[in-house]
């Protein structure tokens, strides 16, 4: 089958904060430079992003990165690498400045510089007092970001594959990448993408879990690209979940909600927060209301016919009050739980929202897997950033605002790194093998032939219940073991995927099904090791590693101070060391310790 | 301006869950349905960036325009489940 041939100096895939940033870099150095994206740049999920990016300019409160670097550590639960934590918090205002300059319509103080607002975790003086760290640009800062680098690539002559979507990694021989596979969705047809490099930058797979604020585009396209192609995935455990989204659609309700007075509930109506938490009740910490509904989801007093949420009641306020301080929140109720919360509660449950984990990274953008003795040996023409890579500067777990700033920071790092590798003669276009699209083709013909198949949309719904009933925000050993029994027997049911439509132009069941084929890598990876990682740490919560005076918050550094790989092939896990070592031998490690708030 | 319903459903794809979760349910239950004119309007109204869509469709922001307006409140509707429960 002869098949078209696309040859760039390098292959982006993914047109999101961190695709673009990277491609500006490579567009303005002169490369010839491709981006693949399945949706439109401006309608990536960086849109969603409200909260802003992070930055230590100092302009309305005094700070300096150095703060900024120890709060990122303690936030991550010391599972993050002190020396990408460094880069990152060292090359915010550079990054945040150049975005000024694009014209990123910031909000401003009255002295013209860009203004800052306080966002959780972010603290002055190592945790001394909050800092207004976040630069915004009211509450779209993503969306403006988006605007203000798709504007200036479409300037530096970045050239765009609209509604294409990745298929799979090339890799030759020697495993070194040469490229991708790509399938143009107006038509149908398969492509191979040949480069010097190819950079993934596809964002989170948030909808392995059936509770999930992310955009349907959130499929993790590249992680399980990359899982496919035999490079392990790092953290996978590590998944960002906040307390109350609208049971069934993942749709956020505000923590201000319980502000006013809302007050969760469990099936016998009970005001079940004041068992677990008597003083502060339902204003608790985010994980602390998580695990408390879960527990009472788990010990069956869950609500409705599934036992499977809570009920989070605001119908004792007066409805003056709901329309006047609540009116979005009434909004999304009547629209994602077709109830009016001012004559009913509102179904909610823990919903997940941010991934940690990922394709191992160095701080330069370069995918790096264990080989020899070094177990970040760089796969040569690979690089990734943003949420589908793991730098690792998240660590357990993220601060708000650090997303932003991850995809800006690595995004132009990734882009630096081959613009340096290619003009100093390191990467150079290697010979495509000859087999280069062969497995993409055949994936694609297995999906044609399959008789008798199972369906696309059920094999994806019962993962995404597994993936939230055993792998959750609160974590059982006896649950964990049993989901990995369970997701294997999902991903079974997902290698004999049917299509009833065949037909080659825009066929959105086509695309679906080779969605859940990335999916379902993640949510392997995510079971299996969490279900190994026997401590709690940052957002992975155990019910057998409880906060002890020996284990404080069930912490285990002495065993598990280290990061998960996960391999596709035989489902096999390694570990390699954090590095607590910062980039600069002047800056001092933050050293190990209890992170208490 | 030829209109391909397969690129529409795959339009329907957006940056934001509140607007797929709409979508979705508008996909399932009224696209089909659509005339020819009522498919030229989604087309525009698909080229609408996202949160100011979803403002439109959420009711905290105006319909610019009125051609709009019965394709804005069946997106509404088709997103209501039944309030009996």
């Amino acid at each position: 089958m002869k098949i078209a041939k696309h040859t760039y100096d390098a292959v982006i895939v993914g047109a999101g904060g961190a695709g673009l940033r990277a491609a500006l870099q490579l567009s303005e150095s002169g490369l010839k430079t491709a981006v693949l994206t399945k949706v439109f740049p401006t309608r990536s999920h960086t849109v969603a992003a409200q909260g802003g990016v992070a930055a230590s300019l100092g302009n309305s409160t005094e700070d300096n990165w150095h703060w900024h670097m120890y709060d990122t550590v303690k936030g991550s639960d010391w599972l993050g690498d002190q020396d990408a934590i460094e880069f990152m918090c060292r090359k915010a205002n550079e990054v945040v400045v150049e975005l000024e300059h694009y014209g990123m319509p910031f909000d401003r103080l009255d002295n013209g510089k860009i203004y800052q607002r306080p966002f959780g975790g972010h603290s002055q003086n190592y945790g001394q007092s909050p800092v207004s760290r976040s630069c915004a640009a009211a509450d779209r800062t993503g969306h403006a970001m988006l605007h203000a680098l798709y504007q200036r690539n479409v300037r530096a002559k970045t050239q765009f594959f609209v509604e294409w979507m990745a298929l799979d990694l090339i890799r030759d021989a020697d495993g070194d990448v040469v490229g991708v596979t790509a399938m143009e969705m107006e038509t149908g047809e398969v492509s191979i993408f040949h480069a010097k490099a190819v950079i993934f930058a596809t964002g989170g797979a948030g909808r392995i879990y059936y509770s999930s604020t992310n955009a349907f585009i959130n499929t993790g396209d590249g992680v399980g690209m990359a899982a496919r192609a035999g490079v392990p995935l790092e953290d996978m455990e590590f998944w960002q979940f906040h307390p109350t989204g609208v049971a069934g659609a993942g749709v956020l309700i505000t923590e201000g909600v319980r502000g006013e007075g809302g007050i969760l509930r469990n099936a016998a109506g009970e005001r079940f927060m004041e068992r677990y938490a008597p003083n502060l009740k339902d204003l608790a910490s985010r994980d602390v209301v998580s695990r408390s509904m879960v527990t009472e989801i788990n010990e069956g007093r869950g609500c409705g016919p599934d036992k499977d949420h809570v009920l989070l009641d605001i119908t004792h306020l007066s409805p003056e009050t709901i329309m006047k301080r609540l009116p979005g929140i009434r909004e999304i109720s009547i629209q994602f739980a077709g109830i009016d919360p001012i004559k009913a509660p509102i179904p909610v449950v823990p919903t997940c929202h941010y991934q940690m984990g990922g394709i191992p990274t160095n701080y330069k953008g370069q995918v790096v897997a264990p080989k020899g003795d070094n177990p970040n040996t760089p796969v040569t023409g690979f690089y990734a950033a943003g949420e589908c890579a793991c730098a690792s500067v998240h660590g357990a777990n993220r601060l708000g605002t650090n997303s932003l700033l991850d995809l800006l920071v690595f995004g132009k790092s990734a882009g630096e790194t081959v613009v340096e590798d290619i003009q100093s003669g390191n990467l150079r276009l290697k010979p495509l093998p000859d087999d280069a699209a062969d497995f993409s083709l055949a994936r694609m013909a297995r999906l044609e032939n399959q008789k008798d198949g199972t369906n696309v949309h059920e094999v994806r719904l019962a993962m995404q219940r597994t993936m939230q009933k055993h792998a959750g925000v609160f974590r059982f050993s006896e649950l964990l073991q049993q989901g990995v029994t369970a997701i294997l027997e999902v991903a079974e049911q997902a290698k004999t995927t049917e299509i009833k439509d065949k037909s080659m132009v825009w066929n959105t069941a086509r695309m679906e099904a080779l969605e859940l084929d990335n999916l379902i890598e993640v949510a392997k990876a995510t079971m299996i090791s969490a279900e190994a990682r026997k401590e709690s740490r940052g957002a992975h919560v155990r019910d057998d590693a409880p906060d002890t005076a020996e284990f404080p918050n069930g912490r285990r550094d002495d065993e598990w101070l280290k990061h998960t790989l996960w391999y596709s092939e035989g489902n096999r896990l390694d570990y390699k060391p954090v590095n607590l070592q910062p980039m600069s031998e002047s800056v001092d490690p933050i050293a190990l310790a209890t992170r208490t708030y | 301006m030829t209109l391909n319903k397969g690129r529409m459903r795959w339009h329907c794809r957006r940056a934001l869950l509140e607007l797929d979760l709409v979508f979705a349910r508008f996909l399932e239950n009224r696209f089909d349905q659509l005339s020819d004119a009522q498919l030229a309007d989604l087309q525009d109204l698909l080229d609408i960036e996202d949160h100011d869509l979803w403002a439109m469709v959420n009711g905290s922001a105006p319909c610019p325009e009125d051609r709009w307006m019965p394709l804005l409140s069946m997106l509404r509707d088709s997103g209501t489940q039944d309030d009996s429960a």
